[in-house]
């Protein structure tokens, strides 16, 4: 029988990271993923910022995963071809009692080791954002923070595990297993396998899988909802800097920023729920965000929403990331990720690997990563190099080379919301009004999502 | 489209040159493509995106068109055919799979194609780049976000023109023609349709075509929201509550069909910096039909949604005659005078008068926001120009004769309706 030494539980951003990581040390990685694609789960809906731990609690866990992982990103993201919008942070504070609190968050961003914050008085802070509502009284600048690519990143991790040897299995839900003191056999919704490891990283389902493969589970996850709107290029001229509120205890609390893709975003809410499953947006909470987005930036009034979306993240009964080592059983549990989990990726896959071989792992330098498309709106994308057939989707300028591309690359898309994240296609303001017909023609047959031919 | 960027590797050696660019090749388009090069302004060039001209009667196979054009009943891509033929005939040129991706000084197009990216700059620009339905996320629907949740444009497209069925049995957001039209492609392509809902009082497509739907037993719900949508990978129903008594309901369908409420494309002006008017989220216009930058003109469905293809026709004809003899003599225009939407009125364009020149709009045209049943008035410095009764609703065509308005100095005018709700 076909013998894995890890398997992955859960291909999000943490599985992806580490089953590239795992994959890269050697190791034959297998990924078990409940959904169809890479990234379904908790982290689809995520704000895409790269986070410098500046307001992380003092020596923990997440603070040192999230500057490791900052770190890793910022050295290996050229060879994958992955963007960085270096847009810095502002924690803009608009009553009196939060202009109160700026320092201490500088202080405490200068003991996690975030060095280059600034104090703005409110006229600096007006030079610098000119669109912000004069009610501003002041901001904690945090010139480190950073805008990327939600999603390419993990595809690229993917990619280069597939290619250093992991195995993907897609729609492959874990439903039980046993362990024999060597090896762990899991029987899943399409077939039985075995490893001589398990990492899980189920995200909304890390409690569950406990439950089903050790007969306990070590915490408990409380789903939270995230929702998102997305407003239409045009404001992101009104905006440079992502701008963050000034935390509380419980929540980073709502972000207005750009996006990699030339759009700018405000969410999340924080809305806890039981379903893990239906992430909704409701019209009423994104009324009221988007009442919030246009107080402090009034320019946004004029502007239309172009898409709205939510997530949910796997917040538990506690704050911090959930580790559960267990060697004995050769187990471990990387839970209850929940915000700064896709700037933390990189560094928890780095712990994994440290936990499981016992060592501090170099990846070797072989298989190369692979070359992403650029999907950001600030470098050059397909369209701007000559030679394609058409532009298929004019709202984000997807060409048919791309779609082509895409369609050919690995993981695959297996239906028309993984060719979306793949290529933005049908992810701007008309929302495929323009080009679902063309796209159905060129992709129906092998996409779901796209009807059925007549 | 995207705002450019610095990286652009634009060709500066012109690959093009023009007198007049038309943006977009619809009916507006095409129309005024056609009349400018018999009008013998110079080189015509039509920029179209798609990989064929036509705009958005390509795909509408059940519709009439061509009554006013071509005193005949044609579909809807015969009719785009007969459009690009004549503008073709005409002497215009047609570039297609051409991406304007902005409008610079001069006026000057930043142009995308498969050969490059070029500049080309003309004598004047006409954005017809027509309208689009409003989306899912336009109208913050509440419920998730699974597959099935499409315009009717891009149904018809798949039906019309790749022979492929989205869904089978959706429920339509929207009582506007379009809706009718909806199902009529849904009954086509062998189809049914749960439902029609609609968020005001009661239907908004004249009559007989909101007879459809009882005619086909298809249930309309009026004065209703979508309060949810149900489904993990394909929609499997809505939940929809009422406005009055708050009641929600369960439908079962495979697919939700956002129709109507066109706003205009222009996110091309928008992003190269022209003022869009707030009501109709088109250009803001004076009464040749120019906008805010220097040499751009827009005209058709760009302007504030839609219309029929005939009027679009039409207005293109009406702008390249009148581009055609700004073009020719200076067109003097003295001052201008501001109009305002006022109290019930959704949107009125244009949206500035001159004194001078030839006129593209010879009426204000306005649409209301909302059923009403009242006095139609236009005031200026609290003087009435102008008032008549009127019974109309929403997406009703209202217009009113600038002949008829004594206007004096340069103080806005104002146009409100009356409460009174029908």
């Amino acid at each position: 029988m076909d013998i894995f030494d890890i398997a992955i539980i859960g291909a999000g951003a943490v599985g992806c990271a580490a089953a590239r990581r795992l994959a890269l040390a050697g190791c034959r990685v297998l990924v078990l993923e409940k959904g169809t694609d890479i990234l379904s789960g908790a982290s689809k809906a995520n704000s895409a910022i790269l986070h410098t731990g500046f307001d992380a609690p003092e020596g923990s866990l997440e603070l040192d995963c999230m500057q490791a992982g900052y770190r890793e990103y910022l050295g290996l993201r050229a060879d994958f071809n992955l963007p960085l919008l270096e847009t810095g942070a502002m924690v803009v504070a608009w009553n009196e009692a939060e202009f109160l609190r700026l320092p201490q968050l500088a202080e405490i961003a200068r003991r996690n080791g975030v060095a280059d914050v600034a104090l703005l008085e409110a006229a600096d802070l007006r030079r610098r954002e000119p669109n912000l509502d004069p009610s501003a009284l002041g901001a904690l600048l945090v010139p480190g923070e950073y805008v990327i690519d939600p999603w390419s990143p993990f595809l690229g991790y993917a990619r280069q595990a597939i290619a250093a040897g992991a195995v993907f299995s897609f729609k492959d839900e874990v439903l039980r297993g046993a362990f024999d003191g060597a090896c762990w056999t899991v029987e899943t919704v399409k077939a039985r396998w075995t490893a001589r490891h398990i990492v899980n990283c189920a995200g909304l389902g890390g409690d569950l899988i406990e439950q089903r493969l050790l007969g306990d589970a070590s915490f408990e996850i409380r789903p939270r909802k995230g929702q998102f709107a997305v407003y239409d290029k045009a404001a992101s001229r009104l905006v440079d800097a992502i701008i963050l509120p000034v935390p509380t205890e419980t929540t980073k609390g709502v972000v207005l920023c750009r996006t990699a893709f030339g759009n700018v975003i405000i969410g999340p809410t924080a809305e806890e729920q039981q379903d893990r499953d239906r992430p909704t947006v409701e019209r009423a909470e994104l009324q009221k965000l988007l009442a919030r987005a246009e107080a402090m930036l009034p320019g946004l009034k004029d502007i239309p929403v172009t898409a709205v979306y939510a997530g949910l993240r796997p917040a538990t009964e506690r704050k911090e990331y959930r580790i559960r080592h267990e060697p004995d059983r050769h187990w471990l549990t990387v839970g209850g990720i929940r915000s700064t989990g896709m700037t933390a990726s990189l560094g928890l896959a780095q712990l994994v690997a440290r936990l499981i071989l016992g060592k501090d792992s170099v990846p070797q330098d072989a298989p190369k990563p692979p070359v992403m498309p650029n999907l950001a709106e600030h470098l050059p994308r397909d369209w701007s190099t000559p030679g394609y057939g058409e532009i298929l989707c004019h709202c984000e300028m997807v060409t048919d080379r791309e779609v082509t591309a895409a369609l050919a690359s690995s993981p695959p898309p297996r239906d028309l919301a993984g060719l979306k994240r793949r290529t933005r296609c049908a992810m701007g303001r008309c929302q495929g009004f323009n080009c679902l017909g063309r796209l159905s023609e060129l992709a129906g047959d092998r996409l779901a999502g796209l009807g059925e031919a007549l | 489209m995207n705002a450019p960027a610095a990286f652009l590797p634009v060709v500066e050696t012109p690959a093009e040159t023009a007198d007049v660019l038309i943006v977009g090749g619809g009916p507006t388009g095409l129309a005024a493509a056609a009349r400018l090069a018999a009008l013998g302004v110079g080189r015509v060039v039509l920029l179209e995106r798609q990989t064929e001209t036509g705009g958005v009667p390509r795909h509408c196979g059940h519709s009439p068109f061509g009554m006013r054009e071509f005193s005949r009943i044609m579909g809807g891509r015969a009719y785009g055919r007969r459009l690009t033929e004549t503008a073709l005939a005409a002497g215009a040129h047609i570039r297609l799979r051409h991406s304007v991706l902005a409008v610079e000084a001069g006026p000057s197009l930043l142009i995308a194609s498969p050969e490059g990216v070029y500049r080309c700059r003309a004598r004047a620009v006409l954005l017809a780049t027509g309208a689009r339905e409003t989306t899912r996320a336009g109208l913050l629907a509440s419920g998730s976000r699974p597959s099935g949740i499409i315009n009717t444009a891009a149904l018809q497209d798949m039906v019309y023109l790749r022979h492929r069925r989205p869904v089978r049995n959706p429920v339509i957001v929207g009582t506007e023609l379009v809706a009718m039209s909806a199902i009529l492609t849904m009954r086509g392509a062998g189809g049914t349709v749960a439902a029609l809902i609609e968020s005001g009082p009661k239907p908004v497509a004249r009559r007989p075509f909101r007879w459809l739907p009882p005619l086909l037993r298809i249930p309309v719900h009026c004065g209703v929201e979508i309060a949810d949508i149900i489904g993990a990978s394909q929609v499997e129903g809505v939940k929809i509550r009422n406005f009055t008594d708050g009641s929600v309901r369960e439908i079962a369908c495979d697919g939700v069909l956002f129709s109507g409420r066109f706003t205009p494309e222009a996110a091309l002006l928008r992003l190269s910096g022209g003022r869009i008017a707030p009501g109709t989220g088109g250009p803001e216009i004076d009464d040749h039909a120019r906008t805010s930058l220097p040499g751009v003109y827009a005209a058709g469905n760009a302007l504030r949604g839609a219309e029929t293809a005939g009027w679009c026709w039409a207005e293109g004809r009406r702008v390249a005659k009148v581009i055609a003899t700004d073009l020719a003599g200076a067109a003097a225009d003295t001052g201008a005078i501001a109009v305002h939407a006022g109290e019930g009125i959704k949107y009125v364009y244009p949206q500035k008068l001159t004194a001078g020149g030839q006129k593209s709009f010879s009426h204000l045209e306005l649409r209301l926001s909302d059923w009403i049943c009242g006095e139609l008035s236009v005031t200026q410095s609290g003087v009435c120009l102008y008032n008549t009764r009127i019974s109309s609703g929403p997406e009703r065509r209202v217009r009113i004769p600038r002949a008829q308005l004594p206007i004096s100095g340069d103080a806005p005018l104002v146009i409100s309706v009356g409460k009174g709700k029908s």
